[in-house]
């Protein structure tokens, strides 16, 4: 299976990411922004970091890197898996390949925490993450409390895109297990084959760690893409 | 071919909550101002080449709705003068 993880200038998780998917048995391909051809490709992942130095907006300058329209292209034509962690997520929706913006944290400072994350919707995309399951991730970022404009958050849900919460330990939606300020307690949604979330699984690999649930987020992804085309990993 | 400087203002949607701007307006008021709410924007000033004033606040219009501000949460003002 090639996996692409792509780097931005000012990409820093991408090293992470590499080293994850190795962990998980996949040789992952290191991708430019500059890239033109992901046709070769089974999947792609934008890594967290702070992409040209979150000037302007968090993803805001990336989203407009060839790199994105060769995604846009794949996406649209044979639903290539994308998976945005973080700055990767920021950057999916500045790119409008995902509903909704990142805005600056509701305390109006960079969070760097522990959370407790519920699957809220099963997707085949993530194979084998149970509706309702909950995940130990951390989270590391100063914008990322997700926005959607007024009367979007309806369609979200009601179109299964609404994929990962912020919790309780306990697994309970309720605004003090909220990090942010993001809208409905959202950590993370999926449109098609394309998915975002701001907390960072390749952080979370092992228990000595703190968690090994970022392996087990990671793990459903690649077999929902072994899955969907019918590789034998 | 003229150039023009256009100013773009890119501010927060009124209904977006602006930490920044919370944060500062708390501080004024410490400070003794009577502030009912402070909201923080952007000024991008861009030098552009274009025909005439017209075709210069056109391509102005544009570099803002598709870069300068994202119109998911960001409102923005474009003024152009002649340089």
């Amino acid at each position: 299976m090639r996996v692409a993880v792509v780097t931005f200038p000012g990409s820093n998780c991408d090293d992470d990411t590499v080293r994850a998917l190795t962990a998980l048995g996949v040789s992952p391909v290191r991708v430019g922004h500059r890239a033109q051809d992901l046709s070769t490709v089974d999947a792609a992942i934008l890594p967290g970091g702070f992409s040209y130095g979150d000037y302007l907006r968090g993803g805001a300058l990336a989203a407009q890197a060839p790199v994105i329209e060769s995604l846009r292209a794949e996406v649209a034509s044979r639903q290539l898996p994308v998976l945005g962690i973080c700055n990767g997520f920021q950057i999916l929706a500045e790119a409008r390949l995902l509903p909704g913006a990142l805005r600056p944290n509701r305390q109006g400072t960079f969070r760097s925490a522990w959370q407790t994350i519920r699957v809220t919707r099963a997707s085949p995309l993530f194979w084998g993450l149970e509706e309702g399951e909950l995940l130990r991730l951390p989270i590391a970022h100063g914008e990322g409390a997700y926005y959607l404009p007024p009367g979007q958050l309806a369609a979200v849900f009601g179109n299964d895109q609404a994929w990962l919460q912020y919790v309780s330990e306990d697994g309970l939606l309720h605004t003090e297990a909220n990090p942010n300020g993001s809208v409905a307690n959202l950590a993370g949604v999926i449109v098609g084959s394309v998915a975002g979330l701001m907390p960072h699984p390749e952080r979370a690999m092992a228990d000595y760690l703190g968690s090994a649930d970022g392996a087990r987020l990671l793990q459903a992804w690649l077999s929902g893409i072994s899955r969907r085309d019918g590789h034998a990993r | 071919m003229a150039q023009f400087r256009a100013t773009v203002v890119v501010t927060l949607q009124p209904d977006v909550l602006d930490p920044a701007g919370d944060a500062t307006a708390q501080v004024l008021r410490h400070m003794g101002y009577r502030v009912a709410d402070v909201r923080i924007g952007k000024s991008i000033e861009v030098r552009l080449e274009a025909e005439d004033r017209a075709e210069a606040q056109a391509l102005a219009h544009k570099m803002a709705a598709s870069l300068l501000a994202n119109p998911v949460m960001e409102t923005f003002s474009v003024q152009v003068e002649e340089l």
